[in-house]
């Protein structure tokens, strides 16, 4: 029975990293997936015929099953701008997972009175730790992208010394643990309750530009606690496939924090918020604006128009009436690309699977540095609800907090259009030069109303030809 | 790029690796009666860092044009953690194999893993379907 098991989760073990490596290109990444659920239905058969699973419990765990079932499928069917709160809520139930296994094995160890070995005791703090504080930092994540609490980071006095203090309370109770379990078990309740306090403070002074990082990390958590419990389960499937998670949130944070040129301590702990004001030094010069008919016939008449897409595309929904622009410059020989800039949005690849929804060819999806060299033969480059990613105070103004991300080029095209609501700058409150560069025209208005407009200016046209 | 990802990235699992590594010998040092099965964390830990290392290598091809959709399958992927959760929540705990509130906290697990099974694939596919080249309707 051992051996069928053991036989099963190698095979599902097989099936996840085969899942991984058919995401490599968008024409085997349907393939991926039905590796991926094979895999996890082989792993879920494997365990049933667990010995140690009674047969008694089995109508409980169908009912586990099914109630899961129940409240994963709308899940699946949320729209594509809620997908990063979608995503933050899922790490929040898979580090929630990881906590109850732990809390369970504990009091379980415990009440046994058995002798608990080091390394199990040592992965279970750490599953437990990073389950709790993962549930609860994901659920405020989750909540900011949801705007139901404010996306703005939430600062106050003396904060990294408090939850450095928290984080340094949790690690002595853990190491108490794991001295003595028995004789300390009272204090397992305080590292659980320390664990969720901090993982509600790590993530609070966070601001919503930040999130795509701070996703990307709390995937890397939430597939360690996996990992952990794999250690102090003994079970090898547990711990190949939280690893693989664990590695794929590692990889896209890294992306994520190079793209702004920012470290993971600065982040976590930087509270973006508080240099606001150092880069608003930009002389309040005149904007130049136009209207979206005058943005139509300068695209109409370009031969290279690139689209710079950002979080405020997502926002307004105008991913739509972009994709009408997109079809009425193409009909007309308009070479259109989209430059997509990796922390666009509010997630790793947010703006690929909006612009893809609105069925864009993923080939005119175009990396930033892949973009940034043909940005000069660009005849057009249209801003929509992007702002620091086009700010070229990034590259030269060593005063500006974003000094050193790499940006899109969009101040090298030969004109530039930024749709924007107002001259108020976005969410970092940082001046963008770019709008007050003489090639530039500004266009006002909500992103989905001036693309519309725009899209119909261009079919009008057409129509009176 | 990727070579200098790498360098960022093997330190920290060499690191990483190697404390455990470390609190393992601990272990054995203390010569208590888990020595046979000390042997056997060793071997957990070297599954650990293989599976990490290919992670990183096949993660690293991944398009990033499918970022999103990555996110949500290793998502539903490490909701592996339903395996630990039926472990738990499926055994026996008293002598008249009632439920006891052990088995409720791995009740409520599977519950919380299923989901992520569930919502994570079925979103992944949904996206996966919308990505087009182009001509093809």
């Amino acid at each position: 029975m051992t051996l069928a098991i053991q036989l099963t989760y190698l095979v599902a073990t097989a099936l996840f990293i085969f899942s991984l490596k058919w995401m490599s290109d968008p024409k085997t990444a349907r393939r991926g997936v039905l590796a991926g659920v094979l895999g996890m239905a082989l792993a879920i058969a494997g365990t049933l015929i667990d010995p140690s699973v009674i047969a008694g419990n089995y109508k409980w765990i169908a009912l586990a099953v099914i109630l899961g079932t129940v409240i994963g499928i709308p899940l699946s069917l949320v729209p594509l701008t809620a997908v990063p709160q979608r995503t933050a809520l899922s790490h929040a139930f898979g580090g929630f997972a990881a906590g109850l296994v732990g809390t369970a094995k504990f009091y379980y160890f415990v009440r046994g009175g058995q002798e608990v070995p080091l390394f199990v005791i040592v992965a279970l703090c750490a599953e437990v730790l990073l389950g709790y504080l993962t549930f609860t930092g994901s659920l405020m994540a989750a909540g900011k992208l949801q705007e139901w609490l404010p996306s703005r980071p939430i600062i106050y006095k003396n904060q990294n010394l408090i939850n450095f203090t928290l984080l340094v309370a949790a690690v002595v109770c853990c190491g108490l643990l794991i001295y003595d379990a028995p004789r300390f078990a009272y204090l397992f309740p305080v590292v659980i309750v320390l664990a969720l306090l901090f993982g509600v403070l790590l993530i609070i002074p966070i601001g919503g530009a930040d999130m795509p990082t701070v996703i990307a990390l709390l995937n890397s958590y939430a597939g360690l606690s996996a990992v952990a419990m794999g250690f102090v389960l003994n079970n090898k499937l547990l711990i190949t496939a939280g690893a693989l998670d664990g590695s794929s949130g590692l990889i896209l944070s890294i992306i994520m924090c190079k793209a702004m040129n920012r470290s993971f301590a600065n982040v976590l702990f930087g509270a973006f918020g508080q240099v606001q004001a150092a880069g608003g030094e930009v002389e309040k010069r005149a904007v130049k604006s136009a209207t979206p008919r005058d943005a139509a016939e300068l695209m109409e008449h370009a031969g290279l128009v690139v689209i710079v897409p950002g979080y405020g595309m997502a926002v307004a929904q105008a991913q739509h009436r972009v994709r009408e622009i997109y079809d009425q410059l193409t009909k007309r020989g308009v070479s259109v690309k989209f430059a997509i800039h990796p922390v666009a949005g509010r997630m790793p690849g947010h703006m690929n699977v909006l612009l893809a929804e609105a069925d864009i060819p993923y080939e005119d999806l175009v990396e930033m540095d892949e973009i940034n060299p043909d940005m000069p033969q660009a005849d057009v480059c249209l801003v929509i609800g992007a702002n620091d990613v086009v700010n070229p105070a990034a590259l030269h103004n060593e005063k500006s907090p974003i000094y050193g991300m790499p940006i899109i080029n969009a101040h090298k095209a030969k004109a530039i259009l930024a749709i924007k609501r107002s001259m108020n700058p976005g969410f970092a409150g940082i001046e963008n030069e770019l709008y007050y560069d003489d090639k530039t025209l500004m266009v006002f208005g909500d992103a989905k109303a001036v693309t519309g407009e725009i899209a119909k200016c261009l079919a009008g046209e057409e129509g009176g030809r | 790029m990727k070579k200098k990802l790498m360098l960022m990235v093997l330190p920290m699992v060499a690191a990483t690796a190697l404390r455990a590594a470390e609190l393992n010998v601990a272990d054995l040092a203390a010569g208590d009666a888990h020595a046979g099965e000390s042997a056997d964390y060793m071997s957990l830990l070297f599954v650990f860092l293989l599976s990490t290392f290919i992670g990183l290598m096949v993660i690293n091809q991944v398009s990033r044009l499918l970022h999103t959709p990555l996110m949500s399958l290793t998502n539903a992927i490490s909701a592996i953690a339903v395996v630990g959760a039926i472990l738990v929540g499926g055994r026996s705990y008293v002598a008249d194999g009632e439920l006891t509130w052990i088995n409720l906290l791995g009740l409520v697990a599977i519950v919380a893993s299923v989901t992520n099974i569930v919502s994570g694939f079925l979103i992944t596919d949904r996206m996966l379907k919308m990505f087009k080249q182009r001509g093809s309707k």
